[in-house]
């Protein structure tokens, strides 16, 4: 190129418009390209109708959901026609009604007054036969009264120290059947027509260990496993160890054994699913190498048989298998396998087709048979190659077991489905979303462990 | 990516250390003898280990699957030949119903491309923060890392069925989920790529008194450009499987259509379905091998 350009004598002048020309169109490309990409985005915002998030995201639904993820609650609800009865439940399940009044509820004897609520922040609310009159801790120390009106209408007032009526904040909503009461994330309180219902929240995940009907549901984890060591037995037909281990596991709200169960359920989806894959990968690609199989028409048809396994993707392999093995790990188990299958053959046999082939014909010059030929001539060098691709769709696998499972092959996948689908159990959710996220590290974590044993790949 | 040093290798290594005061053939040949020895033990103990695994992974999986094992085997070709037959009969009308599906398979499509173009331009904007050689200072790398390595973790779907749960039945939460998901794999993968690339453009730009941002336009991008597009189209293709996938539990798109056609058993609708995914996807993957081999071919000339 150079000694052109000397031969052409071109001037520098030339030469320096040639390079602004080349970065001129350079800078038009890059420009031109940005321009594009923003182009799509608007494009996409609008076919996508991604506008939407604003109107469609309610931060107050998101915002109670967080929080139960983390915090639980307790209803208390007064009916206002019988208002001697006020009842007290975990979660607002009516089966877990506390038999009698928790420490932060007061009963007052006297008339009018009935209970006293103390919220977690200081705050009040004293339930009276016709009204709630909530008082807050703050340094304004204001009150606020809420009940049901003359014309049956729930309304809410405020006043501040003196008495003086002031308006009502915008934490209080006001609509004719109902008024909302929101006055921070741990406390709620809702008036309607025929009762009225306070919720109390709580940090911290309650009755995890032991549930609600256990008899060791006032026990905390330590407690409970210093039990195991004393000699009087909690019931009398069970050691306090095998009592411990089984209200773990049958725990109600959390269902410990089901989830783990099912963790192991995907897990062994993923474990057999890539060993499958391999076990049958491996001779496969053998079959399917140039090098190893003179017979052109096998090697067509595996290669064909592996474009198809590999082409039909996971998730329709699933479907397919879901109806004839039925919703159950053998369609998890099955569908890893296919598609890997077809994955790890083509690998595999472009790994043999790549093999160096001095180190097959050095066995060779020694006598060997052909299948020592391949034995010691082909595997050593492809096993390195194979192992870690195994590890590898082992660890992919795992997560896509998880999905495989919400699609009908059982496992985690299927619970989270379920749990999320219910609505209203957002710690279970939470509970096994980290579990999740747990399984996918281990793994990830001891698939690379594994692959630095066995073949000794330093980091680069 | 070559492997260079094996399990045995290290172990040989060691045991002739331990016996290096007196190196005769005959205590190499013992050595060799115990190797051997403690090799077959290995291979014995792995292929039982397998064995056990497989035989007993079986068994439970037989005994909580809600049909049995052999009845499945039996049964496997039910399905597809009932979707055949189904197909069969409609004759060619089915390709008319193959066509009324693709703005389905199209609405599917271009989410994954939009959530792998946003998801590729974010990581891409983050990932030098990610890496030593680059990044302004360390806890910085530590944070985007975690960040990157906690998206990546959570399966798409979790995101997914929370956000469908609370934004109701629309494409866009499987949009973002999708997004999220390709920030953290991509980023992960731009910045291991970032780390590996030639400094002295960095150093040049630095000696002529570049800013921090013009180094990373001017001096990184240019260099992990192909490698960036090569791993984009790669991804492309898993996230038009996402995509799908999350149709199917609720997000619109082409696997919306697939599990209402799967519950009233339109069996020629699920097999027309199946068709558009698989040719997609096979065509994606021939397009994405095709432009990588070329953009890699560029990279090592």
């Amino acid at each position: 190129m150079s000694i052109a350009v000397y031969d052409r004598k071109v001037s520098f002048q030339e030469i320096y418009q040639s390079v602004e020309k080349k970065a001129y169109y350079q800078k038009l490309t890059t420009l031109v390209s940005i321009g594009a990409i923003l182009l799509y985005f608007v494009f996409s915002i609008i076919q996508f109708d991604l506008g939407s998030i604003s109107r469609k995201w309610s931060p107050e639904r998101a915002s109670r959901l967080f929080l139960d993820t983390y915090a639980h609650k307790d209803h208390v609800v007064m009916n206002w026609k019988d208002t001697s009865k006020i009842s007290v439940n975990f979660e607002g399940d009516y089966r877990y009604q506390y038999p009698s009044f928790p420490e932060w509820l007061e009963r007052i004897g006297d008339g009018k007054d009935i209970a006293i609520l103390t919220f977690n922040s200081g705050s009040k609310a004293i339930f009276r036969d016709d009204k709630i009159i909530f008082e807050q801790s703050k340094s304004e120390d204001r009150k606020f009264i809420f009940g049901i009106g003359d014309n049956g209408k729930p309304y809410a007032e405020a006043y501040d120290n003196d008495g003086n009526e002031k308006d009502l904040p915008n934490w209080i909503r006001v609509t004719e059947s109902k008024v909302e009461v929101r006055p921070s994330l741990y406390e709620r309180i809702q008036i309607y027509k025929r009762k009225v219902e306070v919720h109390r929240y709580e940090f911290g995940w309650k009755y995890f260990w032991f549930d609600f009907f256990s008899p060791l549901k006032d026990y905390s984890l330590p407690e409970a496993l210093s039990l195991i060591f004393s000699n009087e037995r909690i019931e009398p037909d069970k050691t306090n160890f095998e009592l411990v281990l089984s209200e773990i596991s049958d725990n109600e709200q959390w269902m410990h054994g089901t989830v783990l169960f099912s963790i192991l359920e995907t897990l062994l989806m993923a474990v057999l699913g890539t060993l499958l894959a391999s076990l049958l990968g491996l001779p496969l690609a053998f079959l399917a190498a140039y090098n190893i199989t003179p017979f052109k028409f096998i090697r067509f048809s595996l290669r064909r048989l592996f474009d198809m396994l590999r082409g039909i993707d996971m998730i329709i392999w699933c479907l397919i298998f879901v109806r004839s093995f039925g919703p159950g790990l053998f369609t998890g188990i099955f569908a890893i396998a296919f598609t890997d299958t077809g994955t790890l053959g083509k690998l595999m046999s472009e790994a043999i087709e790549n093999a160096d082939n001095k180190q097959q014909e050095g066995v060779k010059s020694t006598g060997a048979s052909t299948i020592l030929q391949h034995r010691f001539g082909i595997i050593p060098q492809i096993m390195p190659v194979f192992i870690s691709q195994s590890l590898y769709y082992l660890e992919s696998n795992t997560r896509g077991a998880v999905i495989l499972g919400a699609m009908g092959a059982g496992g985690i996948g299927l619970q989270l489905l379920g749990a999320i689908r219910t609505g209203n159990d957002f710690e279970n959710v939470g509970y096994m979303a980290v579990l999740i996220v747990l399984l996918v590290t281990v793994m990830d974590q001891m698939s690379a462990f594994l692959r630095r044993f066995l073949i000794g790949i330093e980091k680069n | 990516m070559c492997p260079k040093k094996r399990g045995t290798l290290l172990l040989l290594k060691k045991n002739y250390f331990m016996s290096q005061n007196a190196i005769t053939i005959e205590s190499l040949e013992e050595n060799l003898k115990v190797l051997a020895r403690q090799r077959a033990i290995y291979s014995v103990l792995f292929i039982g280990a397998i064995i056990f695994i497989v035989v007993s992974g079986v068994g439970v999986a037989n005994q909580y699957n809600a049909g049995s094992f052999t009845r499945g085997v039996e049964n496997f070709f039910d399905y597809p030949a009932d979707l055949f037959s189904d197909a069969f009969e409609a004759g060619w009308g089915w390709f008319g119903i193959v066509l009324s599906f693709i703005p389905a398979l199209f609405e599917t499509f271009s989410a994954a491309v939009f959530s792998t173009v946003v998801g590729a331009s974010i990581a891409l904007i983050l990932c030098p923060l990610a890496t030593i050689n680059l990044s302004p200072n360390q806890v910085t790398v530590q944070i985007v890392r975690r960040t990157f390595d906690i998206l990546r973790s959570f399966p798409e779907l979790v995101f997914a069925l929370i956000l469908l749960y609370l934004m109701g039945k629309s494409i866009v939460p499987a949009i973002i989920a999708v997004t999220l998901h390709t920030i953290g794999a991509m980023g992960k993968l731009f910045s291991e790529a970032i780390e590996n690339i030639d400094m002295k453009p960095v150093d040049g730009l630095k000696s002529v008194g570049a800013r921090w941002y013009q180094i990373i336009c001017f001096a990184v991008y240019p260099q992990v450009l192909p490698l960036v597009l090569s791993y984009s189209l790669l991804r492309l293709e898993i996230n038009v499987r996402a995509s799908t996938i999350l149709g199917f539990v609720g997000a619109g798109g082409i696997g919306a259509y697939l599990t209402a056609s799967l519950q009233w058993r339109y069996g020629d609708e699920v097999l027309a379905i199946m068709f558009l995914l698989v040719a997609t996807i096979t065509a994606l993957d021939y397009f994405s091998s095709y432009v990588r081999h070329k953009l890699i071919g560029k990279i090592s000339a």
